[in-house]
């Protein structure tokens, strides 16, 4: 017996041991993993060095030193987009003699990832937006100041542009292509035919959705079951009653969500709910757009890449929007609306940071605007030196909109922290108020503002 | 990894303490009954999975919980890293409302497939023993669901839950005949209704389970020894009888294996939830808040953790639970 115990505590022994040392071990590769930003060397992409550093020079080049293979990851995985993406590589590898690899993720992931993709080995060029969003990484050093590229480029794009590029210390990061408004849609040979008129004001609107529910319409579809949807209809009511400074200080947290002000937002929400689809949170916006497209509705709100649920190129024609209706606040003639800009930013570990500032100056330039419009026709260019005079009518309503607009923003999730905008923070809360839209506001809304005050300082 | 498991085998010089004197004098005998070979063997054969084991499941739960009095946005090194103390634990608390309805969602699907689904799952089991006619085909259909991933099932659902343009929806429409099935509004908005989506889901993810359940108590059941319901069946004992009194017992081994298995499924549930509309609008789950806060463009890697510590200690209780079982039969 005493043996057998004895030789039981030896086991054990053994195992403490041997655990020690698996912890520790254990403990050093995950602090090395942990601080490992500066020290892995790369061993990736390298391949093709020799290939295209010749042709280079011969062409106008726009940096004497780029050369070789540029990464260029892409969260263009939609057919459309993804086509025009690669028509834009292709004139810059034949412009400049660089090649480019490009590295497709899906949209969404691409952003669920983007944090780990940006401190791990990302690709020397990326797709990203503008807004806060922008901010955010260049803040964390996680970006390259390009300033030096805009001193070539910024003649081609308005200061608006440059506002919406510039991180929080004036430098820039990001390069647009193009943005969309966000607009009411609607059919031109439906209204026609039922004698609808657009209308200007919200009254307007009110009556005309009446005439619609008479009708057997949906005045407007609807959908939140994703989160975000909801979202624009929050920020064009805000910018209306509000205005865009407000808007865009509630956005930054300088405003508070318990300010009155965004309680009558709520309120007016209220009242102009009954016009929306009834129940918006099972449905996606696809599925909203379907119910435009096949004249179960009389309008839809959102963005304009809904028309890319229009795939028939007769009923995409026959789609037209306008601006959402004034609300009669002093606000009306400053027409705030969203409207996202796309584009691309340098990532601060760029293997090839010359080759990826040509592509940028490339990516800056009216040819590759124009050249990615070509094939994406639902948004429209940044640069005001491109091509507009290709434009179908989509794309002109919309860049008559956005040229009427005198304040741009860019989205409820581009505009504030992601933290807060992500589906723990707004997303939640929007849902929360479509589902009873007659709650105690001034709850809810101290909700908002107590979720917003437990996130951490940035 | 520079760490070489080699020390491990190192004498256990300091182990005795009380017993040392005993000790130096049984050291000898030892010796001969393990060669140097011998312990390096079984060293290397303890090592590399203690190792294994506590670094890819003691470290990282260990760092959770220590995340978790943090705050940190998953951006930079280890000195960003802030602690904070109680503080994410006082916001799941006060300041995060999804916080209690994932909870309780949680709790909800543990209960409907301990309840619901497990029990049809052996019921079918018990129903496909009988030799039945088609007992293949039945076979077959109830444990299809099963190859699919949940992913795929919340895809699925998706296709047929959707107000507008799903099948179930449609189906109605196309049997009355009345268009109000699929008209926003009056129709039914399985997804869209909180509490009624949370049911449409666990609906779909039952159906995966029965399969599961059907398959591993089916194979329990083959083994159960014909000599012992025949005995039952000489003393005179009912069908139900039989079962409640005679397999039942038997298959306990089996019974504690569907009861794990049933509570991981309901504790890991998330893909289904995520893939439909990531755990909004009363869908969800505490897997789900998780995954919502530590993923993305701003993590919040400290909260995050604090929930995944929640988690853990619910998972904690039946893990204690099938350990004691287990070891506890190994001690017979």
């Amino acid at each position: 017996m005493a043996d057998l115990g004895q030789r039981s505590v030896s086991r054990r022994t053994l195992l403490k041991g041997s655990a020690a040392v698996a912890a520790l071990g254990g403990v050093s590769a995950f602090i090395a993993a942990c601080g490992g930003s500066n020290a892995t060397p790369s061993t990736a992409v390298s391949a093709s060095v020799a290939a295209p550093a010749s042709a280079a020079p011969s062409v106008a080049a726009p940096s004497a030193s780029a050369a070789g293979t540029v990464t260029f990851g892409s969260n263009a995985s939609d057919a459309v987009p993804k086509k025009a993406m690669a028509d834009v590589m292709t004139a810059f590898t034949a412009k400049t003699g660089i090649n480019v690899t490009i590295n497709t993720v899906e949209h969404n992931k691409f952003q669920d990832t983007i944090n780990a993709y940006l401190q791990a080995t990302p690709d020397d060029a990326f797709t990203w937006f503008a807004g806060y969003r922008m901010r955010f990484f260049a803040a964390q050093g996680l970006a390259t100041d390009i300033s030096d590229v805009w001193a070539k480029i910024g003649a081609n794009f308005s200061d608006a542009f440059k506002t919406a590029s510039t991180g929080d210390d004036g430098k820039q990061y990001f390069v647009p292509l193009y943005n969309y408004p966000w607009v009411v849609i609607y059919r031109k040979s439906f209204w026609a035919e039922k004698g609808y008129q657009i209308p200007k004001t919200i009254d307007d609107f009110t009556k005309l959705g009446d005439q619609m529910k008479k009708d057997g319409l949906i005045p407007l579809a609807f959908a939140d079951k994703d989160g975000w949807p909801a979202m624009g209809t929050f920020d064009i009511l805000n910018m209306r009653m509000n205005g865009y400074d407000f808007h865009i200080g509630l956005m930054a947290g300088k405003q508070k969500w318990t300010d009155p002000k965004v309680k009558a937002v709520f309120q007016k929400w209220a009242q102009l709910l009954p016009y929306f689809d009834p129940a918006p949170l099972g449905k996606t916006w696809q599925e909203a757009a379907q119910d435009l497209i096949n004249k179960k509705a009389g309008m839809y709100f959102l963005g304009t890449f809904a028309g890319q649920q229009a795939t028939d190129p007769a009923t995409h024609d026959d789609l037209d929007f306008f601006a959402f209706p004034t609300l009669g606040t002093q606000y009306d003639s400053e027409m705030g609306i969203d409207a996202p800009i796309d584009g691309f930013m340098v990532s601060a570990k760029a293997k090839n940071l010359d080759g990826a500032k040509a592509l940028m100056e490339f990516l800056g330039s009216a040819d590759a605007a124009n050249i990615y419009l070509a094939s994406d026709s639902n948004d429209v260019a940044a640069n005001k030196q491109a091509d507009t005079s290709k434009y179908n009518a989509f794309q002109k309503s919309s860049a008559a909109i956005i040229a009427a607009s005198g304040k741009i923003a860019q989205f409820l999730d581009r505009d504030t922290r992601p933290d807060f905008a992500g589906p723990n923070g707004m997303q939640s809360f929007l849902q929360t108020f479509l589902k009873a839209p007659n709650q105690d506001l001034d709850k809810f809304l101290t909700g908002i503002q107590g979720f917003y005050d437990s996130l951490p300082p940035q | 990894m520079d760490s070489s498991p080699g020390p491990p085998i190192a004498p256990p010089a300091s182990a005795g303490g009380a017993f040392a004197p005993l000790l130096t004098r049984r050291r000898r005998k030892r010796f001969s009954v393990l060669t140097r070979r011998d312990k390096l063997t079984l060293g290397l054969m303890v090592g590399i999975p203690a190792f294994i084991h506590i670094f890819l499941i003691w470290l990282p739960a260990i760092g959770s919980i220590v995340l978790s009095f943090t705050s940190w946005n998953g951006i930079g090194g280890l000195d960003r890293i802030k602690f904070i103390g109680f503080r994410n634990y006082e916001n799941l608390f006060s300041n995060y409302p999804p916080f209690w309805p994932a909870f309780e969602n949680n709790l909800i699907w543990l209960a409907v497939f301990l309840f619901i689904a497990t029990p049809l799952g052996m019921l079918m089991a018990v129903i496909l023993d009988q030799n039945i006619r088609g007992t293949r085909i039945y076979q077959s259909v109830l444990y299809m669901p099963v190859v699919l991933s949940l992913a795929i099932v919340g895809f699925i659902a998706q296709l047929m839950y959707s107000p507008g343009m799903g099948f179930i929806n449609n189906f109605l429409q196309a049997v009355t005949g009345d268009p109000k099935w699929v008209t926003s509004g009056t129709a039914i908005d399985w997804l869209g209704t909180p509490g009624l989506n949370f049911a449409a889901v666990l609906v779909a993810a039952s159906w995966r389970h029965v399969g599961y359940i059907m398959v591993l108590y089916l194979a329990g059941l083959k083994s159960v020894d014909n000599t012992l319901r025949e005995a039952a069946a000489i003393d005179g004992a009912s069908g139900r009888q039989t079962f409640f009194r005679v397999v039942f017992p038997v298959l306990a081994p089996i019974n504690v294996v569907v009861l794990v298995v049933t509570i991981i499924e309901s504790l890991r549930a998330f893909d289904i939830v995520y893939i439909i509309n990531k755990g909004l609008n009363g869908l969800g789950l505490l897997s789900v808040l998780i995954t919502n806060n530590i993923l993305g463009e701003a993590s919040l890697i400290g909260f995050g953790s604090a929930m995944a510590v929640i988690l853990l200690l619910i998972s904690i209780g039946p893990i204690i639970y099938y350990l004691a079982r287990t070891m506890g039969r190994e001690a017979e």
